[in-house]
């Protein structure tokens, strides 16, 4: 019993450096990226090129002064962040980065927990997100932060129905809810080429749901300053932050495990593939971001209630019949 | 499967642990001063007027009415499509007939303007 407990803590802990060090890097990379991008050359003063100014950017804003605007709910406004980046973390938990493997004689999978809801656990996390926005939005007593949590809100509620569909389809062809399970059923072929229709409406709401150009309405900088975000700073706004590039790097993830056949690949270590895919989603949300200009919010609420899910609807109709 | 559910449990502490735990740190080592002035909320640079927490429009209690109704009807779907290879086309049938009235439910939406944004 013991050394279970002390092997989940530990994979836990492992587990927890790796994403939070990734997420770090995630911003260096974006900043790295829109710097060339905009032809110009991007954080390049701490360290070799750059690459410690997440660390620096860390302990500053570890050492600004904890402040909650007058009037403020200041329990709410407390909690949102916390709660926001606790299930942004929590759906790791089911995440495969790869298959069983030999570490120091013992045989290691490199999943924490293989469930067989896992599917479900993911979705009911991610929506659990939405409270973190919203509370975060009320709470601070501001019009700016109000506007923006309403507006994500209804953005995420309306491409999660979308994001739910789609996934549908892959429920279907992998008949399991376990995401390992889902992985292994695509050692034959990756669900993207049985399935692309559901891969695009996927990807369309995975973009809207992390709040990524060209569905960034939510913060909007020329109309709502920065959205629910506005009376945030220091590390609670560091919270925030971390909990919107992790979401990048789960949807990346989960992408790469419904879709692009996960761990699947050859020559390369299992791991390797995996780290490669979700890295590959993130570069292209990124670029996405440099290229695409804002929609309208009417386009955005007609994109995915009359187009993505009527879509996604049809898509899980053809899929059925052609299964039976 | 109950020692997986053994793990979710113990990340999902560990990780509720480690978004807290800045918290700590940062009343530990952050500077205080307040002053009046500091924590009045942004406005352009305005002293800000009226109520912050205002009236919204309606067109958002439509949508998250929306879509309440349709989430819970994708999550019925879920296990259907887990099990559908194994129950065949008795399962589809019923589904098809679900699916149905969940589409004539969106197309009154859509017909009644309910899913218009203005």
């Amino acid at each position: 019993m013991t050394a279970v407990v002390v092997e989940a803590l530990l994979k836990s802990a492992v587990l927890l450096f790796v994403l939070l060090t990734a997420t770090a890097y995630e911003v260096l990379l974006e900043r790295k990226l829109l710097g060339r991008f905009q032809v110009r050359y991007g954080p390049n003063r701490v360290g070799p090129w750059g690459l410690l100014q997440p660390l620096a950017d860390g302990i500053k804003l570890l050492t600004k002064e904890d402040f909650a605007p007058a009037g403020a709910d200041r329990v709410v406004y407390v909690a949102a962040p916390v709660l926001l980046m606790t299930v942004a973390l929590f759906v790791y938990a089911v995440i495969p980065f790869g298959p069983e493997v030999e570490l120091f004689g013992r045989r290691v999978t490199l999943y924490l927990a293989d469930v067989n809801t896992a599917l479900l656990l993911v979705l009911g996390a991610s929506s659990l997100g939405v409270y973190g926005l919203i509370l975060g939005g009320w709470s601070s007593n501001s019009k700016y932060s109000l506007l923006g949590g309403l507006r994500s809100s209804a953005q995420v509620i309306s491409y999660e129905l979308s994001l739910a569909l789609a996934v549908l389809a892959v429920v279907l062809e992998a008949g399991s809810l376990s995401l390992v399970r889902i992985v292994q059923a695509q050692e034959q072929g990756w669900f993207v080429l049985r399935q692309p229709v559901a891969f695009l409406v996927f990807f369309l709401s995975a973009l809207a749901e992390t709040n990524r150009a060209p569905f960034d309405l939510p913060e909007a900088e020329q109309e709502l300053v920065a959205g629910y975000q506005t009376e945030y700073g220091g590390f609670k706004f560091v919270m925030f932050y971390i909990a919107e590039y992790l979401a990048m790097i789960t949807q990346g993830a989960l992408a790469a495990t419904l879709f692009l056949g996960g761990w699947h690949g050859p020559l390369l270590p299992p791991v390797v593939w995996f780290v490669l895919k979700v890295l590959l989603f993130v570069v292209v949300l990124i670029w996405i971001r440099a290229t695409v200009p804002r929609v309208r919010y009417d386009q955005l609420m007609g994109l995915g209630w009359k187009v993505l899910i009527p879509v996604a609807l049809l898509n899980l109709l053809v899929s059925a019949v052609l299964l039976l | 499967m109950p020692l997986d559910w053994a793990y979710v449990a113990v990340f999902a502490l560990v990780g509720a642990g480690m978004a807290a735990l800045p918290l700590g740190l940062v009343w530990l080592l952050a500077p205080r001063s307040h002053y009046p002035q500091k924590r009045v909320a942004y406005e352009s640079g305005i002293i800000p007027f009226g109520e912050a927490w205002s009236q919204f429009h309606v067109r958002y209690y439509l949508f998250g009415l929306a879509f309440l109704l349709f989430d819970i009807e994708v999550i019925y779907i879920y296990p259907w499509a887990v099990v559908l290879r194994e129950l065949g086309a008795f399962a589809f049938v019923e589904m098809l007939i679900f699916l149905g009235v969940l589409g004539v439910g969106l197309a009154y939406a859509w017909k009644k303007g309910a899913l218009e944004w203005v």
